[in-house]
Parts: structure tokens; C-alpha cells; sequence
């Protein structure tokens, strides 16, 4: 407990935002709770609403509560962002690991694919991929995971090569460590604080990428409660019933923000030499 | 004067090249002979860049030699490969240059004490705490430290830790890469007396590369000068300060500052920067800067001769006698 005192006392700003993330992450996990409408159940004599007491944000033009399909959409949202940014950490972090490690031909190869792949913009082979695999959740998760991994492989390959030839990794050779135990040991925790915070200053642009596929129809599917597809359905009513649209990326807003200033903070809290 | 001690470690004219830009190659060692034995220290000296690290690193196996072999008791490490090396690193260890680089800076000092013994599992892991205590004490620090982390440690406090690290496995051979030039003159002094300790008591062999002439006799059994890659003159330790016959080791010799020098004198210092390793010049490797450069040095490169006992020079200057 009192450690826990101190260490809030000693990173005031990433408590507050981890506190905020959790509250982000309480919206998803308790939005049957928090809703107070079915957000399926369309009643199209009440479409189109404007706010009111009885709808908080409105409604759409099926007739749907516009404040409990936000809430549901945090859930879709969250999970499909938190679920790209593990797979992509994870491949990214392995590959680069491994190619700056072992160089050679694995560096050689791993690279090249990882140059077709920032040689293209993200979204336009996003949206190839998604258009091939077919608009669903799921597949929007994958287009995304292809062309985004390799920032994470970059960045974990140069760190590596940093690293390899610092003196402790030497000196674990010397003392007789094999090759995974360096891996494991002396590489990994000295490559995962960086590709932590780079991971979690990214969620906030992988909510905003997969909001941009459904919007423009390769991610979720209608009914489905998601940001970016609510937005899209919302955009023909743009000036008639403004709400539609507002309220959605006003949630898209403030997630982003929160995830993007709690990877600032983690910096802080992730550096070694003042523990 | 070490025929009568065993031989450990024998370096068998080792050259180790590397390639550089524009299809040249820089020779960091050329055909260097040199021998550990067991209880004693051999003390190499040189400017930097002359390769006495990259010796040392492929003392400790960290690099391999393009041309001759180590021979560990009469094996040849150079061809050991896999687990068979690994099990090899167990005999010789090497404490680095730098105690701020030379630890992982997320391990713990115990953790970092009982790597090498967790490697080859010579301990269980809830032994961790009272083994690095007991190192600890040898290399007189308090038995607390096992639980701090290196970088809230002085320099001289963390290069303790690197000496407990590369004693654990107790090692035949233990390679210093100028374990003392990052550290103050006083701390290097507390940290030499404990060295000299720890090879009595163990019966260690030691390899110490430094560039202090003075502080490198004053532990050293034996002394070689290296300059550009070659070995200039191997000489007992004792014989540095007024024995040296190479006009290089006397150079180095008589440029050790001390409070006792004559401030009078006019300081004696080599002239000009040492040629780039990249072209050494044929003949002898010191010939620009040599004040007793004659004709036969341009064209010949000197061979090691004995001049006495445990006294070898590279030095066409010794050649006529």
C-alpha cells in the first residue's frame, strides 16, 4: 500500500490517466450497465431525434438509442484495437528481434517484406487487403495488422542492433549464457519498455484506423454498434440531425486522447535508471 | 622466469584482420605469441588501437583469429562450437572496461553475481541470495548489495561486482580489458590490491590490458608492448621501468608521470600520431617515429628475439649483437 502511495506520488500524470483508461475500459466492460436502451432495437417512429431526456444523444434514423450504441460501440472498438495492437507488438517485436539479432539472410528478407510494405500508404493496402478478405471485423483487424507490424519490427531490429554490442551482452556470452537465455534476459527487457510505449501511443491511432475502414465500409458491418460505421450512416444527415455524427466522434475523440496520453506517461514511468 | 609455472593458456601466432572500406583490411593483430600461466599476470601495454582488446576478446572467445590457435592445456579452442565452447567459457572470464556498460541494467546485483553459476546450473535458484553474499565479501563489499540495482553504485562498487561475476565460475584464467582506466587513481589502487589478493589466495591467472605503463608493472608478472597490432617487446614485469631495450618501451617508459619526476627535464614525448593500422608501412611498424630508425628498419620487419631470460624484443638494433 505504501508503495503504491509513493509510486503515485512519483507519477501523478499516469496515475490520472491510467485511472482514465480504466474508466474507458469500465464503459466497454460494463455497457449493458451503463446503456439505457437496447442499442439493436430500432423504433422507427422515434427516428431521428434530436437529445432529449429520454434519448441522451438522440437517436438515428432506424429509431436506435444514439447514447447506448456509443456504449456499445466502445466495446467494439476497444476490443478490435487492443487485439491489433498485441498482434502486431508481438510479430513486430519477434521478427525485428530476430533480424537484428541473427542478421544474414532471416534480416535480409524479413526487411525486404517489410519495405514492400512501407512502400505502399497504410490505408490504400489496408483497403486492398480488407477488399480481398471481405468487410467483417475480423478482417479489418488482419489489413491492418499487415501493414502495420513493421514499425514495431523496425524499431525492435534497431534497438536490438544497439544493444548487441553493448558490453552486458558480452559479458553474458562470455559467462556462458545461450543464445535464447540472451534473448529472453538481457535483450527483451532491455527492447519492451520502448515497444510498450510505442504500443500504447498506438492504440489510439489503431482506433482511429479501424474507425476509418468501417466508415468507409470494410470494417463492421451494419447493425453492428462501431464508431466509425455510425459515423458513415450518420454522414447523410449531417446538417438535418448533426448528433449522429458528433457524438460518435466526440467518443472516438476522447479515447484517443486518453490512450495517446497515457503512453506519454508510461514513458516516464518505464525509464530504468530511476528505480 | 615462468618455466617453472604451468602453462594455461598458449597464444599461438594469432592474426586477426578486418575487412575495411575500399578493399583494405586492417590487421588489429599480427602473428602475436604470447603465453598464461597459472598464478601469474601478464600485463599488455600500447596505445589504443593496437590490439590488445581484440587479443583479449579472442582470448575470451567473444572474436575467433583468421590465422593461429589458443591452446587451452594443449586444446585448441579456436574450432569449439556450440555447447562444446560454451562449457569451454567456464575456464577463462573477463571483466570489462566500462561498469556502467557491463551489466544488464534491469538485473539485480545478485542476479547478476549468479548468472554464470544459474547457466550451468551449478546452483538452485533459492541459493541466489547467500552465494552473492559470500562473493560480495570476498570482493569486500557488504553482503546488502545483493539486492540493489548496479547503476545505484559507484563505479568502483559496480567494477567489484564485475570482479565477483568473472570469479564465481572459478575460472583458470580471468581476462581485465583496462578493468581500472574508467575508475579514480584512488579507487584503482584498493581495486589493484584486491586483485593482487584474490590471485594469491586462488592461484589465478591473470591477463590485465591497460595503457599505464606504471600501474601495468607494478601487477605484472609479465609485461608485453604492443604497438600496431605486434608484439614490440615481452619483458618481466620488474625490468619495465629500467630494463626496457625497445625504443618504444622505453618512450612509454619514460613518459609515466609521478610525483618523484623532475619537473626540470624537458619531457620527452614520441613525435607525431602513430600511422593508421591500414597501412602499416613494410619494415618495421615503428620506423616514423623511431629516433634510432636506420636502413634495414624500412625494408625488414624485426622478428622477437630472446635478449635474456623472459626477455624478448622485436628491434633490429638488437639484431648485431
Amino acid at each position: 500500500m505504501d508503495r503504491l502511495k509513493a509510486f503515485v506520488k512519483k507519477n501523478p500524470a499516469f496515475t490520472v490517466f491510467f485511472l482514465l483508461t480504466l474508466g474507458v475500459i469500465a464503459v466497454a466492460v460494463f455497457a449493458p450497465l451503463l446503456a439505457t436502451h437496447d442499442p439493436y432495437e430500432a423504433v422507427l417512429a422515434d427516428a431521428v431525434q434530436p437529445p432529449s431526456t429520454e434519448h441522451w444523444f438522440g437517436t438515428d434514423r432506424m429509431g436506435r438509442d444514439l447514447y447506448s450504441r456509443v456504449i456499445y460501440g466502445a466495446r467494439t472498438s476497444l476490443t478490435a484495437s487492443l487485439a491489433l495492437v498485441c498482434i502486431i507488438m508481438t510479430a513486430g517485436t519477434l521478427l525485428g528481434i530476430l533480424a537484428g539479432w541473427f542478421g544474414g539472410i532471416l534480416d535480409a528478407v524479413i526487411m525486404r517484406i517489410s519495405d514492400m510494405m512501407i512502400s505502399f500508404p497504410g490505408m490504400v493496402l489496408a483497403l486492398a487487403v480488407a477488399g480481398i478478405l471481405g468487410a467483417s471485423m475480423t478482417n479489418a483487424v488482419i489489413a491492418i495488422a499487415v501493414v502495420s507490424w513493421t514499425k514495431y519490427a523496425r524499431l525492435a531490429r534497431s534497438l536490438v542492433l544497439k544493444i548487441r554490442e553493448r558490453d552486458y551482452i558480452a559479458a553474458a556470452r562470455v559467462t556462458g549464457s545461450t543464445t535464447s537465455h540472451i534473448l529472453w534476459k538481457h535483450l527483451l527487457p532491455n527492447v519492451l519498455p520502448t515497444i510498450l510505449i510505442t504500443g500504447a501511443t498506438d492504440i489510439g491511432s489503431m482506433i482511429m484506423e479501424i474507425a476509418a475502414l468501417s466508415f468507409l465500409g470494410f470494417g463492421a458491418k451494419a447493425p453492428t454498434a462501431e464508431w466509425g460505421l455510425m459515423l458513415n450512416e450518420g454522414r447523410a444527415y449531417l446538417t438535418a440531425a448533426p448528433w449522429l455524427m458528433i457524438f460518435p466522434g466526440l467518443a472516438i475523440f476522447i479515447t484517443v486522447v486518453v490512450f495517446n496520453l497515457l503512453g506519454d506517461s508510461l514513458r516516464d514511468v518505464l525509464d530504468p535508471r530511476d528505480e | 622466469m615462468s618455466e617453472n609455472h604451468e602453462l594455461i593458456l598458449e597464444a599461438k601466432h594469432i592474426t586477426r584482420r578486418y575487412p575495411a572500406p575500399n578493399g583494405r583490411t586492417l590487421t588489429a593483430c599480427q602473428d602475436v605469441s604470447l603465453n598464461f600461466y597459472r598464478g601469474q599476470t601478464l600485463g599488455i601495454v600500447g596505445e589504443s588501437g593496437c590490439g590488445k582488446s581484440t587479443f583479449m576478446r579472442m582470448v575470451v572467445s567473444l572474436e575467433q583469429p583468421d590465422e593461429g590457435e589458443f591452446l587451452f592445456h594443449g586444446r585448441d579452442i579456436t574450432k569449439l562450437k556450440g555447447e562444446e565452447l560454451r562449457q569451454h567459457r567456464q575456464k577463462i572470464q573477463m571483466v570489462f572496461q566500462d561498469p556502467a556498460e557491463a551489466f544488464s541494467p534491469r538485473m539485480r546485483v545478485m542476479d547478476i553475481i549468479c548468472e554464470p553459476l544459474l547457466n550451468f546450473k551449478r546452483i538452485r535458484k533459492s541459493e541466489k541470495e547467500a552465494v552473492a553474499r559470500r562473493y560480495l565479501e570476498m570482493v569486500e563489499l557488504p553482503g546488502d548489495f545483493a539486492l540493489r540495482y548496479p547503476h545505484s553504485m559507484s563505479g568502483g562498487q559496480r567494477q567489484r561486482v564485475g570482479i565477483a561475476r568473472a570469479l564465481v565460475l572459478e575460472p583458470e584464467l580471468i581476462v581485465y580489458d583496462e578493468a581500472t582506466s574508467a575508475l579514480d587513481v584512488s579507487v584503482q589502487k584498493t581495486i589493484i590490491e584486491l586483485l593482487v589478493k584474490l590471485q594469491k589466495e586462488k592461484n589465478i591467472s591473470y591477463g590485465f590490458i591497460c595503457h599505464d605503463m606504471a600501474l601495468v608493472q607494478s601487477l605484472s608478472h609479465q609485461v608485453a608492448v604492443m604497438y600496431l597490432g605486434h608484439i614490440m617487446e615481452l619483458l618481466p614485469g620488474d625490468k619495465v621501468a629500467d630494463g626496457c631495450v625497445h625504443p618504444y618501451t622505453k618512450a612509454m617508459a619514460e613518459a609515466v608521470f609521478d610525483l618523484h619526476m623532475d619537473f626540470g627535464k624537458p619531457i620527452e614525448s614520441i613525435e607525431s600520431e602513430a600511422p593508421s593500422p591500414l597501412d602499416v608501412p613494410p619494415g618495421c611498424p615503428f620506423q616514423s617515429r623511431c629516433p634510432k630508425c636506420m636502413d634495414i628498419c624500412r625494408k625488414e620487419k624485426p622478428v622477437l628475439k630472446t635478449i635474456a631470460q623472459g626477455h624478448q624484443a622485436a628491434c633490429h638494433l638488437y639484431d648485431l649483437k
